[in-house]
């Protein structure tokens, strides 16, 4: 019998009372879904941003290797989505589109075509998302009703900078991924 | 193993004691004040345990399934009875792609497994990615904790270490200084490695996807940039549905650190082209734990470490004196049944407070087992009179002996005891605090007295 089979069988082997699955009931709330998602966002250290700002924030910053994958905000840009993730390995800033955002903790939706590359809100060192406002929910039930079972090879929920508190329960912002996140809510 | 003994060795530094108790409060505090800004909070502990009931009621079903789903979506799918065939299994992958070094992000269930020694034994050379057990690997020890895996360690300990494996300035211990020289270290690393290796938080059954939540991102920079990714997976992590997934995600990180959410939560369902995604669903020993009923739900355990940070008992007697992987209140209900012999004196390291099963998310009833574990030790120990003295002769029956005593035994017996019993390693942790005023008389004689 190999690995498999055994560890069914030994499952099936086991009497076990039949429990049933529960519903989850509406969680939902009423509210500014917007300032709600702003505060989450602070929470989690990352930053609401203007549109206009973003020029204004990359010349601050003095990033050089910028790429956008949002068609409005390309001629921010001045590189272009390489073959292989390695060449990423420099870029300063990524901006890039979100779904939709989670009013309870600022979670934003991403799938492979937001991305292009997967490794891209990562290893960039700054990232921007592009997010419409009214496409905010209130909670992590209703985001998973949004998603339903629609496929995506990676899917990801973002919701701040990259950051540990390993070294003696000290917050570090900048960790691996990405040092900052700004959310642009159109 | 021996918990009182190992609890003594911690407590002999007194301020450092006091820190570790003071750090682990502070992170059960920031748990308590964000679940309480979740108006449904109690209800959604009961929706994970009610999840989780019918999850391990239908284990076999929802495992096929996941299997299924996975492979549709050209994901490699493997089966370890065991932490052996485990290893094997990931070292053949290795072999397969001529691989010789990896990253890995955090993982409980491979340091289970003792994956990392046997690699490196085979010479595959591991980097651990998470920040705290990058920390924990340069000095040779386990994770003290299961998600905060270096807590036990002192900011100039590891100034000191970095000075040492990174070339830092010798004496900065400034957190920021220390991370970004980290940062810097594995994104060689991660440019590097063309096989990463994962753990798991969830797999749903319904869609064959598997979750990884992380704050630093450590996990993705690894699997994200290599060829491979191996994603190591328990069998009782698996759940239903996609939306169940809301449920989990919600409770994990507040009970874990007191954030509404990790920062990044990966799904994974098929890999991007030209890659290739492995999962090892994993026993090693589960199916004997499901098969216990008393001690059942234990397996519903999502592994956010609430239950530690509020235990009066490993605040003040850190990760390392449990020798176990998972130290802890779960832990001192899980490695029992792994290893009864060894573990025998975990279910003994609690108060039985009762704060354990009061904040876990999954509601495990935490305290309830150590107590039948407690009872399985006396049995298969022997209970008469001089086997009992002898246990306490050895150091094995620390504080059972205290709770198999009546209630007026023990109040003579507190204060009878000789200090060599008190204060020797049978009460290891008790140390720290004067032993309690005795009232005089107990709470069912005063009641006898005064009811009229
Ligand atoms: S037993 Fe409960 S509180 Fe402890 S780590 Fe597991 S889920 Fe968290």
């Amino acid at each position: 019998m190999n690995s498999r089979e055994h560890i069914l069988s030994k499952i099936k082997a086991i009497p076990r009372d039949e429990k049933p699955l529960p519903k989850i009931p509406d969680f939902s709330f009423e509210g500014d879904l917007a300032e709600k998602f702003t505060q989450s966002i602070q929470f989690n250290k990352g930053e609401i941003v203007g549109a206009g700002d973003l020029a204004g924030i990359i010349a601050q910053n003095k990033f050089k290797k910028i790429l956008s994958l949002v068609s409005s905000f390309e001629a921010l840009a001045n590189t272009e989505l390489p073959a292989d993730s390695h060449q990423l390995k420099d870029l300063d800033l990524a901006i890039i589109e979100g779904q939709f955002g989670v009013a309870e903790n600022a979670a934003i939706w991403l799938t492979d075509e937001n991305m292009g590359l997967r490794a891209l809100p990562f290893i960039t060192e700054h990232l921007v998302i592009v997010l419409k406002k009214n496409s905010l929910v209130t909670n992590m039930h209703e985001a998973y009703k949004k998603i339903s079972l629609a496929h995506s090879g990676f899917g990801l929920f973002i919701a701040g900078p990259s950051k540990t508190a390993d070294i003696e329960q000290s917050l570090v912002i900048g960790a691996h991924g990405a040092k900052s996140l700004r959310v642009v809510l159109m | 193993m021996n918990h009182p003994q190992e609890a003594t060795e911690f407590l002999k530094d007194a301020a450092n004691a006091k820190w570790h108790d003071d750090t682990l409060w502070f992170v059960r505090d920031k748990r308590d004040k964000v679940s309480k800004s979740v108006p449904e909070w109690e209800k959604l502990r009961n929706l994970a345990s009610d999840i989780k009931d019918n999850v391990l009621a239908n284990l076999e079903t929802y495992l096929v399934e996941f299997e299924k789903n996975a492979k549709a979506n050209n994901i490699h799918v493997h089966w370890a009875k065991d932490a052996a065939e485990h290893n094997q299994i990931v070292l053949g992958i290795l072999n397969e792609h001529r691989c010789k070094a990896i990253v890995k992000s955090k993982s409980i269930l491979t340091e289970e497994c003792h994956l990392n020694p046997f690699l490196e034994k085979n010479g595959v050379e591991v980097v651990d990615t998470d920040l705290g057990e990058r920390i924990v690997q340069f000095l040779n020890q386990p994770p003290s904790h299961i998600v905060l895996p270096a807590i036990h360690l002192k900011k100039m300990a590891i100034s000191d270490i970095f000075h040492e494996k990174l070339q830092t300035e010798k004496g900065n211990d400034d957190p920021y200084y220390l991370t970004q020289a980290a940062r810097k270290h594995l994104r060689e690393k991660f440019l590097a490695a063309k096989v990463a290796i994962t753990g798991v938080n969830f797999g749903v059954a319904e869609t064959g996807e598997f979750v990884v939540c992380t704050n630093e991102g450590n996990a993705d920079m690894g699997v994200h940039l290599a060829d491979v990714h191996i994603a190591c997976m328990g069998i009782e992590k698996i759940i239903p549905k996609r939306e169940h997934l809301g449920v989990f995600l919600r409770l994990l990180a507040r009970s874990a650190t007191g954030q509404s959410i990790t920062n990044y939560n990966s799904h994974f369902r098929s890999p991007s082209p030209g890659k290739e995604i492995h999962i090892v669903l994993v026993d090693n020993g589960r199916t004997e734990q499901l098969a216990r009923e008393k001690f059942r739900n234990s397996l519903k355990c999502i592994r956010c470490g609430a239950c530690m940070n509020t235990c009066p008992i490993y605040r003040r007697s850190g990760g390392f004196s449990y020798g176990s992987t998972v130290p802890g209140p779960i832990g001192s209900i899980l490695s029992p049944g792994i290893d009864l012999q060894k573990h025998s004196s975990l279910p003994f390291a609690s108060t039985l407070c009762g704060s354990c099963s009061d904040v876990c998310p999954v509601k495990i009833n935490i305290h309830e087992q150590l107590y039948e574990w407690r009872q399985e030790i006396t049995k298969a120990q022997g209970t008469n009179a001089k086997s009992i003295s002898m246990s306490i002769a050895n150091g094995i029956f620390a504080v059972p002996f205290a709770y198999k005593l009546s209630a007026s035994m023990m109040r003579g017996a507190l204060k009878i005891l000789p200090e060599s019993i008190t204060y020797s390693g049978l009460n290891t942790w008790g140390k720290q605090r004067d032993l309690p005023e005795l009232p005089k008389e107990t709470f069912k004689d005063w009641y006898k007295k005064n009811r009229k």
